[in-house]
């Protein structure tokens, strides 16, 4: 637990101090919301066409942050001396894996906002009780997946390529459950409360991930 | 090396006789299929195609436990010959249905129908095995990766059927449910006969391409030491190169 905080610590201070990921993040977001007016030539979106776009935004982001996750560790060394240290395996995945929580809840600060404001859809302060939680539980799948793919990707020659691509089947299914979440939330006669099944679908689906990845982590980072 | 051969020339004639078999009921024991006609045949052929590259993609990810837990290398090279003849077999699969789906449905992609859609998905998975794995150099690294990836990725194959299930409505006949389906027993009988031959289709192009590999190292092996070297204890790897 304290060498996870360390790590967690040691990865939000180097954040703080370089701002290299988070601003990214922020700016491709707005500027995919930008995108999608264009290609959609809507002023407004609702339903599940607001749902898409919010999602497909989202993990364009999570991507830039899964991509870059564990890129000081292997390029300043940090695995090795992570692997010397006497301590458990599993603090590195932790850390990480609530790094890139935090990362897309910050990312999320901006972006909800900007969706907001830029595409106007209806009815997201109503429901916005719903909406924060499904996205709380669409970071938890980010965060789990996301840092597993990045684990595999890192040592592999195409880590660019590779990460991405195996990352977007496997969160599929957990965006799958995001959009049809939201999309009923956006609607003008919404009721303001998600539908329990996609709930249930997305806490399951990042309970199981992150038991599959906490029991092969290791296996991972071992030299 | 010779009991090997023996054993898999015994293996192909059986595959041979099933498919042969499979096909013969297919063709001229089956009843046609009263709405679809003769193109519903493909039935025999696609849904076994499927089952069988699912039940392999699985099998990938157990033989990938197989190599976390002992090391050795032939659950490596097990894990990696099951899950590339699956990704054949799926992508056979898929052609066939979409041919099937064009001639009932009059389209060739239907994306109400969650059953192709998740199967699509998993294919995309898979196809990504194969680019990790050789990107990687180190093939002690490279065994330990794709076991890792086999493992999840097997588990992602039912997950991710459930979960796009649910996102959709029924449009897949339901043949196989728990019921015992509404198939005939003229059709059922087609019908395993050519699940029981495309699996050990898969089951012999699986043993053939290790035997081919092993093969391959072996000869490796020998001409290293004849070539003088100090051969050693050769990375067995199952890459293609």
């Amino acid at each position: 637990m304290r060498t996870a905080a360390a790590i967690l610590r040691k990865d939000l201070l180097l954040e703080l101090r370089t701002l290299e990921t988070l601003p990214s993040m922020a700016l491709l977001s707005i500027s995919t919301f930008v995108i999608f007016h264009f290609g959609l030539n809507r002023d407004s979106l609702s339903g599940q066409l607001a749902a898409g776009v919010f999602t497909v935004t989202l993990l364009f982001a999570a991507m830039l942050a899964i991509n870059r996750l564990f890129l000081a560790e292997r390029e300043q060394g940090g695995f090795d001396a992570f692997l010397l240290a006497p301590v458990d395996r599993t603090a590195m995945f932790a850390a990480k894996a609530t790094a890139l929580f935090i990362f897309m809840v910050a990312l999320e600060l901006v972006a909800v906002p900007a969706f907001a404001l830029l595409l106007a859809p209806p009815r997201l302060g109503h429901s916005l009780a719903g909406f924060v939680l499904l996205l709380v539980l669409a970071d938890g799948a980010f965060a789990v997946i996301g840092t597993f793919v990045s684990a595999l990707a890192v040592h592999t020659r195409a880590r660019d390529l590779i990460g991405p691509i195996i990352g977007l089947p496997l969160m599929l299914p957990a965006l799958i459950a995001t959009a049809r979440g939201i999309g009923p939330l956006l609607t003008a006669n919404s009721s303001g409360s998600p539908q329990l099944k996609w709930l249930l679908v997305l806490a399951l689906y990042d309970l199981f991930n992150a038991l599959l990845a906490v029991g092969l982590f290791d296996y991972l980072i071992e030299e | 090396m010779s009991t090997h051969v023996r054993h898999l020339r015994g293996l192909t004639v059986v595959t041979a006789l099933m498919i042969t078999a499979g096909l013969a009921l297919t063709f001229f024991y089956a009843p046609l299929d009263a709405e679809q006609g003769f193109v519903q045949k493909i039935f025999y052929i696609h849904v076994p195609l499927a089952i069988v590259s699912l039940v392999g993609f699985c099998l990938g990810g157990v033989y990938g436990i197989g190599y976390l837990r002992t090391g050795k290398r032939i659950w490596d090279m097990r894990s990696y010959c099951a899950i590339h003849m699956s990704l054949i077999f799926s992508v056979g699969g898929l052609v066939a249905g979409s041919i099937w789906a064009k001639a009932s449905w009059g389209h060739w992609w239907v994306w109400s129908d969650p059953t192709l859609v998740s199967y699509l998905i998993v294919i995309l998975l898979y196809c990504t095995y194969q680019p990790m794995r050789f990107s990687i150099e180190d093939p002690e690294r490279q065994a330990r990766y794709a076991a890792v990836f086999s493992i999840v990725a097997g588990a992602f194959v039912p997950i991710n059927f459930i979960i796009v299930n649910l996102s959709s409505e029924y449009l897949h006949p339901r043949v196989l449910n728990l019921e015992g389906g509404a198939m005939p027993g003229s059709m059922k009988l087609a019908f395993y006969t050519s699940l029981v031959a495309i699996a050990l289709l898969f089951a012999t192009l699986m043993k053939y391409e290790m035997a081919a590999k092993e093969l391959r190292i072996e000869t490796r092996r020998l001409r290293r030491r004849l070539l003088g070297d100090d051969a050693g204890p050769l990375a067995r790897t199952a890459s293609p190169s």
